[in-house]
């Protein structure tokens, strides 16, 4: 700031003071809603002030959305999308970064294409791919001839162990969200920063690859780590085409979904009130992770992004 | 679509030579297998392949293999039961673009990309430069302005919904009281605007964020000297500020594009759910409607290849605007 002015810094507030207002303005009234028994909800005018059924509703939603396993669910998948990204891409970018080998570029630029198409451009044949994850496997093996080849010699019918179906499972809902490059990118971006010097000491004192790998590059990509974890955490809680595409049982949707099949539809019984008092815990974990870790938080996204 | 600006910046690798005179014969090719490659590396094949096949593996699965398919797809007619499958060429394109729905779809899906990007890009920028210009109360400002970020488009959705809803939603009483026939369910103008709304809500913090570094970056010499030029604070913006932040506005403006073709699949659905009269049935949604609704895959894959080249090129100009944005760094 080079010098003040009392109009424009009051201006200033007004601003900032209204657009608070406008973020918080549908989570007031998602707590008033959710605070109403059925019948108050439907009052002309709307109450401006909370009632007092907030814990009642949310324990009604909790049970009647059967969330105590659509929240594990979301865990299990958000968590395994956030180790399984992390975990496939620091070793993907430490290869093709650290490495001299064969088709180095080859691998550089398959998993470069990846970044230019998202999920939701492709998603009929991703749901195919989960549907049945061995038909390509299958095609391999009957067009090289290895199926007719076992099934000769041994009787083992190769093409019908290979019937995966990944609907209604972890893996369907994790994999395809892990397939795509922008982390290793990230990270191959930052061990491209990294010291010459550090590899060349390591070398000289004995270490082998994994060794340097683990005790000098990955300390070094902690704080990267951590802020990726935050932006990958929001992404898989926050999903919903895929597990709304892959879940048809009701017990393997997330929470996400659950709270989807709490919207009131046109003839129902308007039961807004459960439905925002759900949104409650249902945007909990995120919104907890966005303001105990801004400041990683914000590092994530501007990094992730470059 | 986090990407990286991996190419532009590379470190040239020419400095390692190439050890054999076969390879250095081999000329560029060789030099451009250096890049981005550490000075000091390892060489063992083995394990190298071993660390980045879990990478390529499931990118085999679950990327090429089903673009490979959709590409496929898209010039063949399948029949809902997936009996036969004839080859038939462009004729899935033509069918499309002949079509009056596609035509609406695009149509409107370009109104409400513009709408929400331009929008969401004035509302961040005001709110960006009253952050600028504050000096206390920023952190708690910009905590709440941030918190949409946390909220899943589906529940951003959830939320406007029933903000509007016609017979519940106190928004939707107080335009009622106020003599508007509101009601999102049947006018399809008002489907549109309550999805748009619901979808600037969520994505202003994201430009918000960007914004507020690329303000806080401009150097204060330069500010000061404009001051001393007797330029007052909303003239230094438009004429100092704006400017230097113009890389970040177009990296923006791309990534808005992105965020509205693409991710607001969640708002569409529990809002609207592409009604009424199909008034918010955008190109990602309808891909979905046709292809699990109405099992018409042909034309279904043909959308996703459509969409598909509107991807790629998004990508090409981000990646533009990452390149601009390191160039003009002071």
């Amino acid at each position: 700031m080079v010098e003040r002015h009392i109009g424009l810094s009051i201006f200033c507030h007004v601003v900032l003071l209204i657009g608070a207002a406008a973020v918080c303005m549908p989570l007031y009234f998602a707590f008033v809603a959710g605070s109403l028994t059925v019948g108050e909800v439907q009052q002309v005018p709307f109450p401006l002030v909370p009632g007092s059924h907030f814990v009642e509703n949310t324990v009604l939603a909790w049970n009647e959305g059967q969330f105590s396993r659509l929240y594990v669910n979301s865990l299990i998948v958000t968590i395994g999308i956030v180790t399984g990204k992390l975990a496939v891409s620091l070793i993907a970018g430490f290869a093709v970064t650290y490495f001299r080998f064969p088709f180095r570029m080859t691998a550089f630029w398959l998993i470069f294409i990846s970044l230019m198409l998202p999920v939701e451009v492709r998603i009929i044949p991703t749901y195919e791919a989960v549907a049945d994850a061995g038909g390509p496997l299958r095609a391999l093996f009957d067009a090289i001839g290895l199926t007719g080849f076992i099934a000769d010699r041994t009787g083992y019918r190769l093409d019908a162990a290979l019937q995966w179906n990944m609907i209604n499972s972890y893996g369907g809902l994790i994999l395809p969200l892990i397939a795509s490059a922008s982390a290793t990118f990230l990270f191959r971006q930052f061990f491209l920063t990294v010291p010459d010097e550090l590899c060349e000491a390591a070398k000289l004192d004995g270490a082998g690859p994994l060794k340097f790998f683990w005790d000098v590059l990955l300390p070094l990509s902690r704080a990267n780590i951590a802020a990726l974890s935050i932006i990958l955490f929001l992404y898989g809680w926050n999903q919903y085409l895929w597990p709304l595409l892959f879940t048809t049982e009701k017990a393997m949707a997330t929470a996400m979904i659950g709270l989807k099949d709490l919207i009131p539809v046109a003839d129902a019984q308007p039961a807004w009130n459960i439905a925002m008092a759900a949104s409650f815990f249902v945007m909990a974990p995120p919104a907890l992770v966005i303001l105990l870790m801004q400041r990683w938080f914000t590092k994530g996204l501007v990094d992730s992004s470059k | 679509m986090p990407a990286s600006n991996a190419i532009m910046i590379d470190r040239e690798g020419a400095a390692t030579r190439p050890r054999f005179p076969l390879r250095r014969s081999l000329g560029s090719l060789v030099r451009s297998s250096e890049a981005g490659l550490k000075a000091s590396h390892f060489r063992r094949p083995w394990l190298a392949g071993g660390l980045v096949a879990p990478q390529l593996l499931i990118l085999l699965f679950f990327f090429f293999i089903p673009t490979w398919k959709a590409l496929s797809l898209a010039f063949v007619q399948v029949d809902p039961f997936g009996g036969t499958m004839i080859f038939v060429g462009l004729d899935n394109f033509t069918t499309l673009f002949s079509s009056p729905e596609y035509r609406d779809s695009a149509i409107l899906t370009l109104w409400f990309t513009v709408v929400q990007c331009i929008a969401t890009l004035v509302v961040a920028g005001l709110l960006a430069f009253a952050t600028d210009n504050v000096m206390r109360g920023r952190a708690i400002y910009k905590g709440v302005i941030l918190l949409p970020y946390a909220i899943a488009p589906a529940i951003s959705g959830v939320l406007w919904a029933f903000l509007f809803n016609p017979t519940v939603g106190p928004l939707a009483q107080m335009l009622h009281e106020l003599g508007f026939a509101w009601d999102p369910n049947r006018r399809p103008f008002d489907a549109l605007l309550l999805v748009s709304v619901a979808a600037i809500w969520k994505h202003v913090c994201y430009d918000y964020i960007f914004l507020v570094a690329a303000f806080l970056a401009v150097p204060p010499s330069v500010m000061e000297a404009a001051a001393i030029d007797g330029a007052r604070p909303v003239r230094r913006f438009l004429t100092v500020t704006l400017p230097m932040a113009a890389p970040t506005i177009f990296f923006l403006i791309v990534m808005n594009f992105v965020y509205g073709l693409f991710e607001t699949f969640g708002i569409i659905d529990t809002v609207t759910r592409g009604g009424p009269a199909g008034s918010t049935n955008t190109l990602v949604y309808k891909v979905y409607q046709d292809g699990f609704r109405q099992l018409d895959l042909g034309s279904s894959a043909a959308q996703s290849v459509i969409l598909m080249a509107i991807a790629v090129l998004f990508t090409f100009l981000q990646f533009r605007a990452v390149e601009r944005k390191v160039n003009y760094q002071v």
